[in-house]
Parts: structure tokens; C-alpha cells; sequence
């Protein structure tokens, strides 16, 4: 009986959905989409199917390790400033107004070539056993985008953190709560869960700042459909299937932070 | 050469800033009071743009964009049009902008209590009248914060136009750090000056925040 | 025939232009970035060296009315399809792959390939020396693909947005050598950058198939007035010593390569 019900609503949602314009807007798009696969030129996709794989791997694992390290960087940057002694508070207060203040391109390059200017002054950094990471590309490209992320999320968590409701705190207190378990068990977790509407933003914001990767030679899927730019000559295809990538993948991420959000319940503690 | 840059890179965030915001009242009123059609056009083109990377929007429109102006001219029978580096970039970020502050806008107008405009009807405003008169100044104190945000990505994403070769203060940045081989300094001299112009941007703002907001009541836990 | 009609395009294009009261606008497409001693800019931040000398005098020559416009180096090509610019004048060499796309005017300086690498490192421009190295080039170069045609066994190839960038990684240590134009990478060599940390390890192998017969300027398919105007103004430089004029000032070879190669 109740499937009934369910099945009737649904049904009649997805015909409030599709009102007759809708019908011809998809209609038109679709035979926009089909002009596209028949007129313009597709013969390059076989040759760079596996480098577009690659790719697409190497900039969903830039995004989530440098989602991952940003946010564990994020909490104590959101914490001092909250509640933390002067000499702490003030510090993160101005790396997240640095981040913030600056372009991300400029940061990235101030790591990468800044720095790499500055080896030839000091040879010792050659024997190091950090060497091997130093000449890669990939640690600045996620040293980069994860200072960016915590700047930004650091912003957020402070919000979260002054944001939960005091009763909540002197409650646990209490309780005779230690400080640190007072924070494990209360503030973190309400303090997460209030800002995670905007770490799904922030998270979308993060995949479209790896593109900028690919000028630091790392081969990400932007710099993938450069590359088939560069030696077939055609222009707007590989970009529009880059675009199609993008929105996959910013729609998976939407899908499964709205998952998250759905599993902790509204109310939490 | 890095303060040419850096005048340049104002005039873009200043351009796409203006035109993103006409975009975004146009966009606004547009997804709140037009047609169907035009709310799912709308609705398509605010979801694109931000799910897209700017840097990709920005190659696909600055070739494609270019590229489809000339070809429709040349369709209408005129010369192609020389579309300076300066005017496609202010382009490319002005539609970039445009979809969000459609957002912000549409959000402000949300906002503003059902009454005033409901008021302004039954004085028999004529729907022109209504915006000029009530709408677009009554969001102005809802809208301040969200604008004053995307002036700074404005401002930011300036330096995205550095991998078309835009000569705006990151690319200067970067010929200048060429050609001196002083990589660490030109960056960091850059950074500097890309804070200082969100600093003074941000006191500029919460001046005209605070004037906006005169004679309101203020928000439940915005004082502090 | 079609020298006939070229000849004729030739004659129509020279009397539109010298029936019109100002020269036509051509741009040249250049990406901007030092490339000494064919490209470099000075501190009011305006472009000199051989390669714009050499486009003034063919320009002043055929009184063509020519427009530096910059654009990335990746973004040239698809520039000339969208009518951004109307030639291609940068240190880009005549290759079959690009030959696809666009058309190129005849040759008008060709110098060999090179390799170079840091001091410390002993090996040769072979793909033996450079088993197991990291080379940079720039993207989208002859170079970039004659490395990846011919250095298989190299550790990894890094493709740089700009030559200026694998030299610095090459400073930086990131990379154990970088290939490129031999004359621009001697300038390189002769800088204080270069000269602490670099030395020639020496020229590569040629392969025309790959490398071409030289630097052209590129053109659109359909603009034969403009390829024969410029082949035209290359040729008269040449014969009346303009050529020689300019090349003595930056070179003490003549970098026009062997004679007679048409295209």
C-alpha cells in the first residue's frame, strides 16, 4: 500500500518535471549534443583514451589528498582562532588572509619556480634525502592546492567552531569532560557537521582549481586534452569533452556529499 | 611593468565585475519573475559555469567565443571584428561572473520583505518603476556581502588570463621573473601586491556595508 | 598554372596595396616570451631582436603594415584558424604534421638542434647518453616531438609552457637536460644562470621528418597573397643585404642555413 503511494508520487513528480517546454528544451539540446558527435571531430578519442584515463585518475587523486590534508589543516586553523592563545590565533588569522588575498595560480608558481630558483643557491639541498620529492612536480601541486584549501576551509571551521551553541559546551563540561574530550566528542562533530554544506562547495571550488596544475608540468586530464590540442591541431572537441569530465565529476562529488549529509541525522549529539 | 600589470588586471576585474553584475540582475529577475523557458535557460547556464573550471571556460570561450562572433559576422556579411585581448578577457570573466551574482542577486531579492514590494504595487508602480524604485535599492544591503565576494574572486581570477598570454599582473609577473632569473622575488613582490589590493578592497567594502545598512535592524548574530 | 594564378595574386594583391591610401594591417601572431637572441624585450616592456627585425624588414619591404600581437605559444595555430592573427612569426619550424593545418611561407633561417645539461653530468645528445635523464622541452616544439621520437629511454620528458621554464627548471636541478634550438640555448649558455650550472652537450641527430628544413612563417590555407608576399619580401632582404645587415649585429654565421630550400 505504502509502495503505492510512494510509486504515485514519484510519478507525479517527474510529470511536474517534464512539462511540455521542458520536453522541447531536452529535445533541443539532445540534437545539439548529436550535431556535435556527427559534424565535429572524434577519430582522436582511441589514440588518448588511456592518457585521458591517467589523467582523470591523477586529478581525483590531487583532488581528494589535498581535500583530505587541507581539512585535518583546516580544524586546528578554525580552532585558535577561536579559542586559541594570542600568539597561535594571530598567526593562522594572517595565513588564511594570505591565501585568500592571493591568486592560487601565483601561489602554485611562487612554490614551483620560486623556489626551484632558489636551489642553486644551496647545493646541500641536492644530497638531501628529500631530493627525489624536491625535483618532482607533484608535492608542490598538492603543497599548494592543500594550503589553499586549509586557508579557505580555515575560514569556514572558525565559523563552525564559534558557532555551536554555548549550552552545548558548558553542558559537556558538566558532565566532567576533559577539554581534549570535550572537543572529540561535542564541538568537532558539531562543529563538522554545520560546515559541511560548504565543504561540498568548497570541495567542488577545489576540483576546478587542479586544472591549474598542468603549468607546473604536472599531467593532469587539463593538461592531457592540451596535449591533444597541441599535436592534432583541434581546438574546441578536446575542451568540450574536458568540460564534460568536469561536470561528471562535480555532479559525483554533489551526489555524494548530499549521501553524507543525508546519513548524519539532523540533529546531532 | 609589473604595475602596468597591475592596472590591467584592475580594468579586467573592474569590467567584469560591472557586466557580470548587469548579467546578474538581468539573470536574477529573470529566474524569479520570467518564463519557463527562460528560468530553465537561466537555470542551465548558472549550473554550467560553475561547475566547469574557469580556466577551461575561459580557453573554450576566448577561442570559441572569438572565433563564433567573427563567423557570425562574416554569416551577416561584415569584416571580422578585432577582438582585443583586453575586451575577450573582460568578456570571458564578465559570463563567469555573471552566474554567480545571478545567484547572489537572486538570493538579495529573496530577502527583502514580501511587504515593501507588495506596497510598491499598490501604489500602481508599473513593473520598471517597481525595480528602479523598490526592488534593486532594498536588496542593495542583502546583496553588499555576496558582491563584495565576487569583487575579490574578480580580482583573483584575473590571473587565470595569464595562460592565454593576457599581459595582466601575473603574466608580467612572470616575463619580468624571466627575464631577471629572480623567480622567489617578482612572486613574492606579486603576492604583495594582490593582498594589499584585497585589503584596501575589503576596508572599502565594510565601509559601504556599514552605510547600506543604516536605519536597519541589525541581524540576530551578526553582532558580536 | 598555378604559378600563373599565384603570379596573378601576386599582381592584384601588390595593386590593392598600392591602391590603397595605407598599408593593409597584417598581424603576426608571436608568443611572448624571451626567446634571445630572436626575441627579447627591454625594460619599457616593447620586443626586439633578430626574429623582429627581421618581420620589420620584410614587412617595410613588401609595405605591409605589420601588428606584433601576442598569444600563447600553444594557442597560435588555432589563432590563425580564427583570424586572431593573419601570419605566424615566431621560431616556428616548417613540419609535415603542421603542414596539415597551415601553410608555410618559404624558410628564412634554419639552425641546429641542441642539447644541453648540467656540468656535473658527463653524456652526449644521444639516445644512449640520455637513457634514464629527465628532459624538458616546450610544448608543442619540433623539439618536444623529436624527443619523444627518438629519446624513448629517457626517465621521463617534462613539457614546459615556455623554453625560459625549462631552463630554470635546468638551474633548479628538476631536470638533467633540455633540447632546443641551439642558438637560443647558446644564449642561455652565455647568461650567468647558464653559465654556473650548464654545458653543450652537443647536437642531435638530424631528422628532417621531424625537424624540417627550417623556420617559416605560417599562414592560413586560403591566404596564398599573403604567403607569396611574404616569400617575396624574404627573397628581396636576402638579395639586398638587409638579410646580412641584421644578421651580422646579433650572429658571426649566416643562420639562413643551406641555400635553394623552397616550400
Amino acid at each position: 500500500m505504502s509502495a503505492l503511494v510512494v510509486n504515485v508520487t514519484t510519478r507525479q513528480r517527474v510529470l511536474g518535471w517534464l512539462q511540455p517546454h521542458r520536453i522541447v528544451l531536452i529535445a533541443i539540446a539532445l540534437a545539439i549534443v548529436v550535431c556535435a558527435a556527427v559534424f565535429m571531430r572524434w577519430d582522436w578519442i582511441p589514440n588518448y583514451a588511456w592518457l585521458a584515463v591517467q589523467g582523470i585518475w591523477r586529478t581525483i587523486w590531487l583532488l581528494v589528498v589535498s581535500v583530505v590534508l587541507g581539512f585535518m589543516l583546516a580544524v586546528p586553523l578554525g580552532l585558535v582562532q577561536v579559542t586559541g592563545p594570542i600568539w597561535l590565533a594571530v598567526p593562522a588569522r594572517t595565513f588564511c588572509t594570505i591565501i585568500r588575498g592571493t591568486p592560487l595560480l601565483l601561489q602554485l608558481w611562487l612554490l614551483y619556480f620560486g623556489l626551484g630558483a632558489l636551489f642553486p643557491q644551496f647545493p646541500w639541498i641536492r644530497e638531501s634525502f628529500l631530493w627525489p620529492y624536491l625535483r618532482q612536480a607533484w608535492p608542490y601541486g598538492v603543497l599548494a592546492l592543500t594550503l589553499s584549501y586549509a586557508g579557505y576551509e580555515g575560514e569556514v571551521m572558525r565559523g563552525a567552531f564559534a558557532g555551536v551553541p554555548r549550552g552545548q559546551l558548558e553542558a559537556a563540561r558538566a558532565f566532567g569532560m576533559s577539554r581534549w574530550k570535550i572537543l572529540r566528542r561535542v564541538w568537532l562533530p558539531q562543529a563538522t557537521y554545520r560546515a559541511l554544506p560548504t565543504l561540498a562547495g568548497e570541495t567542488v571550488l577545489q576540483l576546478k582549481a587542479t586544472p591549474l596544475v598542468a603549468t607546473i608540468t604536472m599531467v593532469d586530464i587539463f593538461s592531457v586534452s592540451s596535449r591533444v590540442r597541441q599535436e592534432t591541431f583541434i581546438v574546441y572537441e578536446p575542451l568540450l569533452l574536458l568540460a564534460l569530465v568536469y561536470m561528471t565529476i562535480t555532479a559525483i562529488l554533489v551526489f555524494l556529499f548530499r549521501k553524507l549529509e543525508a546519513r548524519i541525522p539532523a540533529r546531532p549529539g | 611593468m609589473l604595475l602596468r600589470g597591475l592596472v590591467n588586471s584592475l580594468i579586467i576585474a573592474a569590467g567584469a565585475f560591472g557586466i557580470g553584475l548587469l548579467i546578474g540582475i538581468a539573470g536574477a529577475f529573470g529566474k524569479l519573475y520570467g518564463g519557463p523557458v527562460t528560468r530553465d535557460l537561466l537555470e542551465v547556464y548558472t549550473t554550467l559555469v560553475r561547475a566547469v573550471p574557469e580556466l577551461v571556460l575561459i580557453l573554450l570561450l576566448y577561442y570559441a567565443g572569438t572565433d563564433l562572433i567573427n563567423r557570425l559576422m562574416d554569416m551577416l556579411g561584415y569584416p571580422p571584428v578585432d577582438i582585443s585581448g583586453l575586451a575577450a578577457g573582460i568578456g570571458v570573466l564578465a559570463i563567469v561572473q555573471g552566474a554567480y551574482s545571478t545567484e547572489v542577486l537572486r538570493g538579495a531579492i529573496l530577502a527583502i520583505p514580501q511587504g515593501q514590494i507588495e506596497a510598491g504595487r499598490a501604489y500602481g508602480m508599473s513593473p520598471w518603476t517597481l525595480m528602479r524604485r523598490i526592488t534593486l535599492p532594498a536588496m542593495v544591503p542583502f546583496a553588499i556581502p555576496g558582491l563584495a565576494n565576487l569583487w575579490l574572486i574578480a580580482t583573483k581570477d584575473t590571473a587565470l588570463l595569464a595562460i592565454v598570454g593576457f599581459s595582466e599582473l601575473t603574466q608580467a609577473t612572470r616575463q619580468a621573473a624571466g627575464a631577471t632569473k629572480a623567480y622567489f622575488t617578482f612572486f613574492l613582490a606579486a603576492g604583495g601586491i594582490y593582498l594589499v589590493v584585497t585589503l584596501l578592497s575589503q576596508v572599502i567594502l565594510a565601509r559601504a556595508e556599514r552605510r547600506t545598512r543604516r536605519g536597519m535592524p541589525s541581524f540576530a548574530g551578526s553582532g558580536r | 598554372m598555378k604559378k600563373l594564378l599565384a603570379g596573378l595574386a601576386v599582381a592584384v594583391g601588390l595593386a590593392l596595396g598600392a591602391g590603397a591610401a595605407q598599408a593593409e594591417q597584417v598581424k603576426i601572431g608571436f608568443s611572448p616570451e624571451a626567446y634571445p637572441p630572436f626575441w627579447s624585450q627591454d625594460a619599457s616592456g616593447s620586443w626586439g631582436g633578430w626574429e623582429v627585425e627581421i618581420i620589420n624588414a620584410i614587412c617595410a619591404e613588401q609595405k605591409l603594415d605589420c601588428v606584433l600581437t601576442p598569444i600563447p605559444w600553444d594557442g597560435l595555430i588555432p589563432a590563425l584558424g580564427t583570424k586572431k592573427i593573419d601570419a605566424i612569426m615566431n621560431s616556428m619550424s616548417i613540419t609535415d604534421e603542421r603542414k596539415k593545418t597551415i601553410d608555410f611561407s618559404d624558410k628564412y633561417y634554419n639552425t641546429p638542434t641542441a642539447v644541453i645539461g648540467s656540468k656535473d653530468a658527463k653524456f652526449d645528445a644521444t639516445p644512449e647518453g640520455l637513457k634514464g635523464k629527465i628532459i624538458g622541452v616546450q610544448v608543442s616544439t619540433v623539439h618536444a616531438a623529436y624527443a619523444k621520437k627518438h629519446f624513448t629511454e629517457a626517465a621521463e620528458i617534462k613539457e614546459y609552457q615556455t623554453q625560459d621554464e625549462a631552463n630554470q627548471d635546468l638551474t633548479a636541478g628538476r631536470i638533467d637536460a633540455t633540447q632546443a634550438d641551439s642558438i637560443a640555448l647558446d644564449a642561455f649558455l652565455k647568461s650567468d644562470a647558464g653559465k654556473a650550472c650548464c654545458d653543450m652537450k652537443g647536437y642531435v641527430a638530424p631528422d628532417d621528418e621531424v625537424l624540417g628544413p627550417g623556420v617559416g612563417a605560417g599562414v592560413r590555407k586560403d591566404d596564398a597573397a599573403l604567403k607569396d608576399k611574404l616569400n617575396a619580401g624574404i627573397k628581396a632582404i636576402r638579395d639586398n643585404g638587409k638579410y646580412a645587415e641584421i644578421t651580422k649585429k646579433y650572429f658571426d654565421f649566416d643562420v639562413y642555413g643551406a641555400e635553394g630550400q623552397t616550400n
